[in-house]
């Protein structure tokens, strides 16, 4: 069997989709990418449907090993310093590795979070519809849990043809410079003062953030009377803020209800980009509306287009000397805008 | 006319659909007629939706629905809902009460002053609805308790209890799916697992589904495991 052998899968390294949908209803959370977008990306480079099952790896981006006879990988997402059996390889395009290679991907510069894609997708059986893994219930991936030294990852192909791609990174999405929101659901539970603070002020990525939610620091957030109100639905990027007044973002492994009031809501189209932000970054928001956010969710799958149609051939590594790879590489990778301010 | 409906924003790709603001099995009964006669639009577009106590989460692709649309929807579908709970399937969901299956049961026996016995008398007699499944994957909220078991949260919450846990807090009871942390007062255990990923059936029960327990010994409750584990033993239900 072809597999993709996890040598070290750097400090988390989940398996994840475009998530787990029509299960909420039994509590079941969405879980899946924290960025779509970067899946879409490492997806879109070796050929597979951009929410096909990938690698996402955390803060830094482990060791693989292939035994199959070829495979194709991508990796995108976080701006990366990459090797293949120690030589340096590019970012934004695909790389062939042939029995035995391994791929080693150092810290993630630019994001938290990276996907690493095969062509041709995992071999796994979906559970409840997807492969994404959910930490808190154990459920998808392998057996529920973080992938682990060791372990196999089936393959779908034993051999891969054609060309490696790139795309033109000059297309690549940015971070807007504040995150978009839309007021609610219960925005109306909190001071005038309170909703003008959360667009208004500087709020600060803490060390408590997950999959299932960013904590904030920064200026408080007042309730109008209590601060439960008698659970109900979560959509992903609400904002709630419990009792101290101090606002969490939820993402994929949110819980599917809560009883905590939600001031706002990140717009779709921004909340891949927020996941990308690291423990001790400043952030903003800014209000929009739902023709805002439609203008927005345009705007993203236009690029993600542009970027699909921008594919083609990759230069062949060999013809590149470290030095070219280090200027294309390493030197976009703090260049290219994808940092997040 | 619309029902006492409130549509709130919940972001571009969900909608919220209130019905109230408190725990009350009318307004639990309208959200699931709300549920129903949307599923019978078939709107495209709508990806799923999740029923709480007092209200209806849409979630949606919006470049597939116009949210207005589904706003406009839902008004005309509230003018029209049913306050009387939905049928429902009935669950007979068997419990080892006591022991270290329900280690707060003579706790809770003393807080209000009866035999443990009574405890178990009270739970049993209960008529119970799932009002709403979250926080885990099965976890359901139970409607129905009798008042002389509604009692405060534990101060300290336990950070680990088994799946299976029969439990009371506030005014609800509960049948838990997993292992989780939980503040709720433990009064006994079933061997069935309300969520088993790999089982043809991984949920078994569902928003408006009644409850019945019935008594088991700890003798039943090993076997019944056993059965559970190796035959993929259900409990028995009744259609509405």
């Amino acid at each position: 069997m072809s597999v993709l052998r996890c040598i070290d899968p750097g400090p988390l390294a989940t398996l994840q989709d475009g998530g787990r949908v029509a299960w909420q209803r039994f509590g079941v959370s969405v879980a899946g990418a924290m960025d779509p977008i970067g899946l879409a990306l490492a997806n879109l480079l070796v050929g597979n449907p951009r929410d096909g099952a990938a690698i996402e790896v955390t803060l830094a981006g482990g060791v693989w090993e292939v035994e199959a006879e070829s495979v194709r990988l991508a990796f995108a997402g976080a701006n990366i310093a990459a090797t293949i059996d120690g030589r340096l390889a590019a970012s934004h395009r695909s790389h062939m590795l042939k029995r035995g290679q391994r791929l080693a991907i150092g810290p993630l510069a630019g994001a938290v979070r990276g996907y690493l894609a095969v062509a041709g997708g995992l071999a796994l059986p979906a559970m409840l519809g997807s492969i994404s893994t959910h930490l808190r219930s154990r459920l998808g991936g392998i057996d529920g849990g973080p992938l682990r030294a060791g372990q196999e990852l089936p393959l779908v192909l034993d051999t891969v043809g054609g060309p490696d791609l790139a795309f033109d990174p000059s297309l690549l999405p940015t971070a807007p410079p504040r995150f978009r929101a839309i007021l609610g659901p219960q925005d109306d539970m909190f001071t005038r003062e309170g909703v003008e603070t959360l667009f208004a002020a500087d709020y600060t990525v803490t060390a408590e953030a997950d999959r299932m939610g960013m904590r904030l620091a920064g200026p408080k957030l007042a309730h109008v009377g209590g601060y439960n109100i008698i659970s109900d639905g979560i959509a992903p990027g609400s904002i709630q803020v419990p009792g101290a007044g101090l606002p969490i973002v939820l993402f994929a492994d949110r819980q599917t209800t809560g009883g905590y009031p939600k001031i706002a809501t990140v717009v779709s189209a921004d909340l891949g980009f927020l996941a990308r932000c690291r423990p001790g970054d400043t952030i903003r928001f800014e209000q929009t509306d739902l023709a805002g956010a439609s203008r927005l969710r345009q705007a993203l799958q236009d690029r993600l287009a542009r970027l699909a149609a921008s594919l083609s051939p990759a230069r062949s590594v060999a013809s590149l000397d470290s030095a070219t790879l280090l200027a294309h590489n390493l030197v976009d990778g703090v260049t290219d805008g994808l940092d997040v301010p | 006319m619309n029902g006492g409906l409130r549509l709130l924003a919940a972001g571009d790709t969900a909608l919220t659909a209130e019905l109230g603001d408190t725990v009350d099995p009318r307004i639990n009964a309208r959200v699931l007629s709300l549920d129903r006669a949307l599923a019978a639009e078939a709107l495209p577009g709508i990806v799923e939706t999740v029923p709480t106590y007092r209200s209806l989460q849409i979630h949606f692709d919006p470049d597939r629905l116009d949210v207005e649309a589904l706003g406009r929807t839902l008004e005309a579908l509230a003018a029209k809902l049913d306050d009387e709970p939905p049928p429902g399937r009935t669950w007979r969901v068997p419990v080892a009460y006591g022991g270290e299956h329900g280690i707060d049961l003579e706790a809770t026996a003393a807080r209000i002053g009866v035999s443990t016995e009574e405890v178990i008398a009270i739970h049993l007699a209960g008529d119970y609805r799932v009002y709403m499944i979250g926080f885990q994957p099965g976890f359901a909220y139970l409607g129905g308790l009798d008042s002389r078991l509604h009692l405060p949260r534990r101060e300290v919450p336990r950070l680990k209890t088994p799946a299976g846990t029969i439990s009371v807090g506030g005014i609800q009871a509960a049948v838990a799916s997993i292992e989780a942390p939980s503040g709720w007062h433990l009064l006994g255990r079933t061997p069935v697992r309300a969520f088993d990923p790999v089982r043809a059936e991984p949920l078994l029960f569902g928003v408006g589904d009644r409850i019945r327990f019935e008594r088991i010994s700890a003798d039943d409750y090993v076997s019944l495991a056993t059965r559970v584990a190796d035959e993929g033993w259900l409990p028995p239900r009744e259609a509405p």
